[in-house]
């Protein structure tokens, strides 16, 4: 059942819920945090509209850049620029920032330690249309290995808000990955976020499986949550949005009190979020894991559900891993 | 009009000529790293770090200072010299350079030694953050002015010339870049690998103010960047000709001596050449 204390949306199983992509949650984040702090700066490259980025550029022109189609030089600016006492953000498609910048962002971000954040969007296989060279899928494993860096993965716009406001205000180099397409705004206002904190949203008296999920799918986690209970199984549904650093007090009651765990995320499983997961729980609460996400593949043109099925990466590729899982504990 | 006294010529020149020494101490002690660049830029640094930038030594971040960011790591020990010699931090820890738990690591690390400005190592991504101060310094209104050390070599990446192309657009006139043309690099000289020139021409074609001269002359390396100062609405690229080992004869123009420290027994005939340059 749903956990009141995550104050999640009233609409939230209702064909009223709210959709609206993650992206829109930096283009909200980075106004609010701009009102609250003239050192926050906002850098494009060429890709306003699509990033939201443009709503910044409306409200504060004068905090806002543009580099032109120059992903490595949308990087190093912003160093420059943080290391004068700047906040940063940078967005451009993840493919390109973190995927082609990746030693820029190495350097002269994490090594130099200065508070850039980097905002990967258009992540996933949820881009849709555009195919596989523009569906980002091994930036989370590419920013959670640098040292240095918090890795946020934002489940709705909402939190994509709370989260781009958080990260303003950290003072750290920072990872936070957005989505094309829309999702279903599951959270509220009033949902609480921390950045390194994970939240039961649905938890009944007693789990026989954990999911643990980050990001595009978190709804998709809750949408199985629902079917499985219905069919009798009870499992817990834990929203990690931060990658990096994990909430490992959180995530190994869950684990310990399911005996067994399925991650969800919406990348490469080599690296990612479950990779994350499957390192804290074989060091310290070794059980049955699944994992659901790219299993070693691009992705393709298609419309955004259609692929998140066709991958498995939907509702029903949940119910299928919690099966499995469940099968091999009780083995 | 000069700016420049001749006693303060003098000076510099031997503060270059301490530099120089120990420069071969430090690369020495290390067994490992680069000669030719940090004894070409010697004199560009010297005249740096004691007559051109408004800083402050046991302050070293002062808001207000001038920054100066080196894009091309590899010849930090010229850098570590020059602060150790300008106050930053003793002389004597120049030795530590490339030991373990050293703040002098092999290529700079901003958070390990203050006054650094920046990590580098990786060519070509210092000229952005150079341009991403000087953009910063303007949007505050700040008079501090962003200096970057670059190479010949490095003009190679792309990353220059997406900050090249950022710098001209946004007109910044308080950022002046400073490029090490010794004409080598790793595998031979710049011309055979990869063909920079003609150099000032592509910087005159991105909008910058350019300006040539011998990067071993103390009055023309001050001059530059006088007249850098006075320009407005470009940022200026002060091309220094200089040559690569500068003060050692066997190292000048020899692009094997790029990344390979002298040995200990060629120390003493090297220091004694440096000193005898010097007289000159």
């Amino acid at each position: 059942m749903l956990n009141n204390d995550a104050k999640l949306s009233e609409k939230i199983f209702t064909d009223a819920i709210e959709k609206a992509p993650t992206r829109d949650g930096l283009g909200k984040g980075t106004v609010e945090a701009g009102k609250a702090d003239r050192e926050v700066v906002v850098l494009s490259a060429d890709l306003g509209d699509s990033t939201r980025t443009a709503w910044f550029q409306k409200e504060f022109p004068e905090r806002f850049v543009e580099v032109g189609v120059a992903e490595q030089n949308l990087a190093t600016v912003a160093a420059g620029m943080a290391a004068v006492g700047k906040i940063p953000f940078i967005a451009s498609y993840a493919a390109f920032s973190p995927g082609r910048n990746y030693e820029q962002i190495r350097t002269t971000i994490a090594l130099n330690n200065v508070p850039v954040k980097v905002c990967g969007m258009h992540a996933g296989v949820s881009v849709g249309p555009d195919g596989a060279t523009h569906q980002m899928l091994e930036d989370v494993a590419m920013m959670r290995a640098l040292p240095n860096m918090i890795v946020v993965v934002p489940g709705d716009a909402e939190e994509g808000r709370k989260a781009t406001i958080a990260a303003a205000k950290n003072g750290k180099p920072t990872y936070l990955r957005f989505g094309r397409d829309k999702v279903a705004t599951f959270t509220s206002a009033e949902t609480p976020f921390e950045i390194g904190k994970a939240y039961y949203l649905w938890k009944p008296e007693k789990s026989d499986v954990a999911i643990i999920a980050a990001g595009h799918l978190v709804y998709e986690a809750l949408l199985a949550a629902k079917a499985l209970e219905a069919a009798g199984v009870k499992v817990s549904v834990i929203n990690s949005h931060t990658v990096k650093p994990l909430d490992e007090k959180t995530i190994l009651e869950a684990v310990q009190e399911a005996g067994a765990v399925v991650t969800v995320e919406e990348h490469q499983i080599a690296g990612g979020f479950g990779s994350a997961v499957a390192e804290l729980l074989a060091q310290k609460h070794p059980v049955p894991m699944e994992f659901v996400g790219m299993q070693n593949a691009f992705g393709q043109s298609g419309e955004p559900q259609e692929l998140l099925h066709h991958y498995g990466l939907d509702a029903i590729g949940i119910q299928k891993a919690v099966e499995k899982v469940l099968a091999r504990k009780t083995k | 009009m000069k700016h420049i006294t001749d006693a303060q010529i003098a000076t510099l020149e031997d503060k270059a000529r301490e530099i120089r020494e120990t420069i071969i101490h430090m690369l020495v002690a290390a067994k490992s790293g680069h000669t030719a660049g940090p004894l070409g830029m010697a004199d560009i640094f010297t005249a740096f770090y004691f007559h051109i930038l408004n800083h402050d030594p046991k302050n070293p971040d002062w808001e207000e200072r001038d920054r100066l960011v080196l894009s091309n790591g590899h010849i930090t020990p010229v850098r570590y010299a020059a602060m150790a010699h300008a106050g930053y931090f003793p002389v004597e820890e120049c030795l530590t350079l490339r030991k373990l738990g050293s703040r002098l690591q092999g290529h700079p690390e901003r958070d390990m030694l203050p006054g650094l400005e920046t990590t580098s190592g990786p060519l070509g991504s210092g000229l952005s953050q150079a341009a991403g101060m000087a953009y910063a310094a303007r949007m505050d209104g700040k008079k501090w002015r962003t200096y970057c050390a670059v190479s010949d070599g490095e003009q190679q990446e792309g990353n220059i010339w997406e900050g090249v192309m950022f710098a001209g657009k946004n007109k910044l006139h308080n950022l002046t870049a400073i490029m090490d043309r010794n004409n080598i690099q790793i595998e031979g000289m710049t011309e055979d690998v990869m063909p920079l020139e003609p150099l000032a021409d592509k910087y005159r074609a991105f909008n910058w103010h350019v300006i040539e001269i011998d990067g071993h002359n103390m009055e023309e390396i001050v001059s530059a960047v006088e007249e850098a100062k006075a320009i407005y609405e470009k940022p200026t690229m002060i091309l220094a000709h200089t040559i690569p080992g500068k003060g050692v004869k066997e190292i000048e123009f020899d692009y094997h001596w790029h990344g390979n420290p002298p040995k200990p027994e060629q120390e003493e005939s090297f220091i004694a050449q440096i000193r005898e340059a010097a007289k000159k």
